[in-house]
């Protein structure tokens, strides 16, 4: 008996019976539908946290200078200076897993408006590339400073919502000059509201400005020295510091002869305090971090023997969160699907195991005729197929359906999960084997005598 | 090796079948030595009260059942000992049943009832082959017009030239058929019996016709009287009233 002639056997004999075989796959459809639409809702879910994460940093990467030992004596992580500008550029653009990077300089001061003040959480000096890094692009008012501006050390800068609140109750922020010890910076913008981190720090208490105008004009020291009380205006390794504004500032210091004699590659004079990079996505932060650290190896001259003069860090526990509760969620479906499916896959059983029943003279007929064991098992077993593969795929659009309403009617996320509908064409597939197989048995196991003399 | 069907000239040859059936511990013997030839061409009534192993004879020779002993040849193949499957390819080739109840298949048309026996061997015909086939059968035991009614619109007369048109699908040398007549008025068995004799008369199939009933059985060149497992008449015999049997056929059944 060809494959064909097997399927359209089976086909109208589930025709001849349409209601029932409807019923019986009822189970598997609302099985199948089920799975999809909570895969789909849970995918959207699932990608909502993540982006929420994200947007909270889980796929950046900071990198920070070694620490200085001297004599047994550690002076803390970044107490050495060994992170240049080059090296953030040379990570954003050598580093496929990395999507941006964006040099960090960190200062501690006070910043005053006409007569009101306040000391910023965190004033940041970067490029404009740090809110590409912290996935932060839109700002609610103006504009972000420019690369022109990172390379004239511009008094620009761009405030955070805490700021603009504290410093400008009842004004428009952007145009306005603010000083940051002393020195006069011009808001170009405000940044959009990004709330408190995962550990409670207020994430909106920025300022953010050019790291060269920040390094040279407003710290000119590690951020990890300088604090409020000492932050005196000295740095034993920028020479270059100059408060004024009307002063242009050059970003290379000059090299005496001796000095570029001797060694000919860039002497790190311009230090910064981190890069921050983000990943392409959180699953390629392992190959990032490695990336990364090949580079900067390899920028530092650094012998395979020696240990690395900087340090890494992720934010490993909000991405272990984030992708445990992923795989819990998939276990709670993937174990509400298997007792759905098991559930459709009984009723069909019970059913079959019903029409092979009312169904033995037929059998027996089929048998006398010319129908051999075979015969009568396969198309018994592609009938209890059919009814599951179309269960599945009624199923299937069943629970896109579901899925599109929930997403159009609540506005939840939603979205698609390919593996889902695969997974759920092969386990419906199965479960008509599996569950197809033992009444089929039966049937073919049928003496054609007894089969035929059966009332 | 067997000799080529054409060599052979019976249909049907038996030689000493015996049949036992175990229940528990006791050997029930039920044919206890037939010997039997059909020459082709035959119309043979098989007669015997209940008992008297007439249905086992009967399961024997359509190759539903396999004997204890003894050999059976049909159409030049020994199928004593065969295998279930190559049983159910030896009745889907030469063997066709015509059943009592009709066992036509439910809430389908009667085209696709006589389709039915071609889908397990007949690969090498195209659907529409196969309909056509279907078509011309049933235009033949003149239900041209109802190729799409199913069972349920067919009269008992109509539903068991359906059946018949089935048997015949395959083209096969033998037709059997089990109490014909057994679920129909007295005119239409009339009629069902008349499309055998004509079959046999001009197609020159074989038919064996299984009865308890005297009147289906004037209808054979020859009736074939099993008693006790054993036959009681073998010889040609027209005239077939039995006088046990002439009574009243309904008091039998």
């Amino acid at each position: 008996m060809t494959i064909y002639r097997t399927l359209t056997t089976a086909a109208r004999a589930l025709r001849r019976n349409v209601m029932r075989s409807i019923l019986t796959t009822l189970g598997i459809i609302i099985g199948v539908a089920a799975v999809i639409a909570m895969m789909d809702i849970g995918n959207g879910s699932a990608s909502a946290i993540a982006k929420t994460v994200a947007s909270m940093g889980a796929n950046n990467l900071l990198v920070f200078p070694g620490m200085a030992a001297s004599g047994g004596v550690s002076f803390g992580a970044g107490s050495n200076v060994t992170l240049t500008p080059q090296d953030c550029q040379a990570v954003a653009d050598e580093c496929p897993a990395i999507k941006a990077a964006a040099p960090v300089v960190r200062a501690r001061v006070q910043i005053v408006y006409s007569g009101r003040n306040w000391v910023p959480q965190t004033v940041i000096g970067s490029t404009p590339d740090y809110l590409v890094v912290r996935d932060w692009n839109n700002l609610t008012a103006g504009d972000i400073f420019t690369d022109a501006d990172v390379r004239n050390a511009a008094k620009v800068c761009v405030i955070g919502h805490t700021i603009a609140t504290q410093l400008f109750p009842n004004e428009d922020p952007v145009g306005k000059e603010l000083r940051v010890k002393n020195i006069p910076f011009k808001i170009l913008g405000v940044l959009s509201v990004k709330g408190s981190n995962m550990m409670g720090s207020d994430q909106d208490d920025i300022l953010l400005a050019p790291w060269t105008t920040i390094k040279f004009r407003v710290s000119g020291t590690s951020s990890s020295v300088a604090n409020q009380s000492a932050s005196t205006v000295s740095s034993s390794i920028n020479t270059l510091k100059n408060p004024y504004p009307a002063n242009t500032t050059s970003l290379y210091p000059s090299r005496d002869t001796l000095q570029a004699n001797d060694s000919p590659v860039s002497v790190r004079f311009i230090n910064i305090d981190q890069i921050v990079a983000a990943a392409s996505s959180t699953e390629e932060i392992p190959l990032a971090i490695k990336q990364m650290t090949q580079l900067l190896r390899e920028r530092h001259h650094l012998r395979d023997d020696y240990p690395d003069d900087f340090q890494v860090a992720n934010l490993t526990e909000f991405t272990n969160a984030l992708s445990s509760t992923t795989v819990m969620m998939t276990r709670l479906l993937l174990a509400v699907a298997a007792i759905s499916l098991v559930v459709g896959g009984v009723g069909i059983m019970n059913i079959m195991l019903v029409s092979v029943t009312e169904r033995t003279r037929e059998i027996g007929l089929r048998m006398a005729v010319g129908a051999r064991t075979d015969d009568i098992l396969w198309q018994f077993m592609i009938e209890a197929i059919i009814l599951c593969m179309v269960g599945g795929i009624i199923g299937i659009a069943l629970g896109l359906l579901t899925s599109f309403l929930v997403w159009y009617l609540l506005s939840w996320p939603t979205e698609i999960s390919v593996g889902a509908i695969i997974a759920a064409i092969i386990v419906s597939a199965s479960v008509g084997i599996i569950f197809g197989y033992y009444p089929a048995w039966k049937a073919s196991k049928l003496d054609p005598i007894e089969a035929l003399r059966y009332e | 090796m067997q000799p080529p069907p054409e060599l052979t000239q019976n249909l049907i040859e038996l030689r000493d079948i015996r049949k036992t059936y175990h229940v528990g511990e006791l050997d029930v013997p039920v044919l206890k030595g037939i010997s039997l030839s059909v020459p082709r061409g035959e119309l043979v009534a098989l007669m015997g009260a209940s008992g008297s192993g007439k249905s086992t004879l009967m399961n024997i020779l359509g190759c539903l059942d396999h004997p204890t002993s003894g050999d059976y040849v049909l159409d030049g193949e020994h199928v004593s000992q065969l295998s279930v499957n190559e049983r159910a390819m030896v009745r889907n080739k030469k063997i066709g049943f015509v059943f009592q109840s009709f066992n036509l298949l439910a809430r389908t048309s009667a085209l696709e009832n006589v389709m039915m026996p071609l889908s397990y061997t007949a690969q090498h015909l195209t659907d529409r082959q196969a309909k056509d086939r279907a078509t011309e059968l049933l235009n033949r035991v003149g239900l041209g017009d109802r190729l799409d009614h199913p069972p349920a619109k067919l009269s008992g007369g109509q539903q068991q030239r359906v059946a018949i048109a089935r048997a015949l699908v395959n083209n096969p040398p033998l037709l059997f058929a089990d109490e014909p007549t057994g679920n129909l008025d007295s005119r239409t068995s009339e009629e069902v019996l008349e499309m055998f004799q004509k079959l046999n008369d001009e197609e020159k199939i074989t038919i064996i016709l299984v009865t308890h009933d005297p009147e289906v059985a004037v209808h054979a060149k020859r009736a074939i009287h099993i008693k006790d497992g054993l036959i009681e008449t073998g010889a040609y015999d027209t005239h077939v009233a039995h006088p046990v049997l002439a009574i009243d056929p309904q008091e039998l059944s």
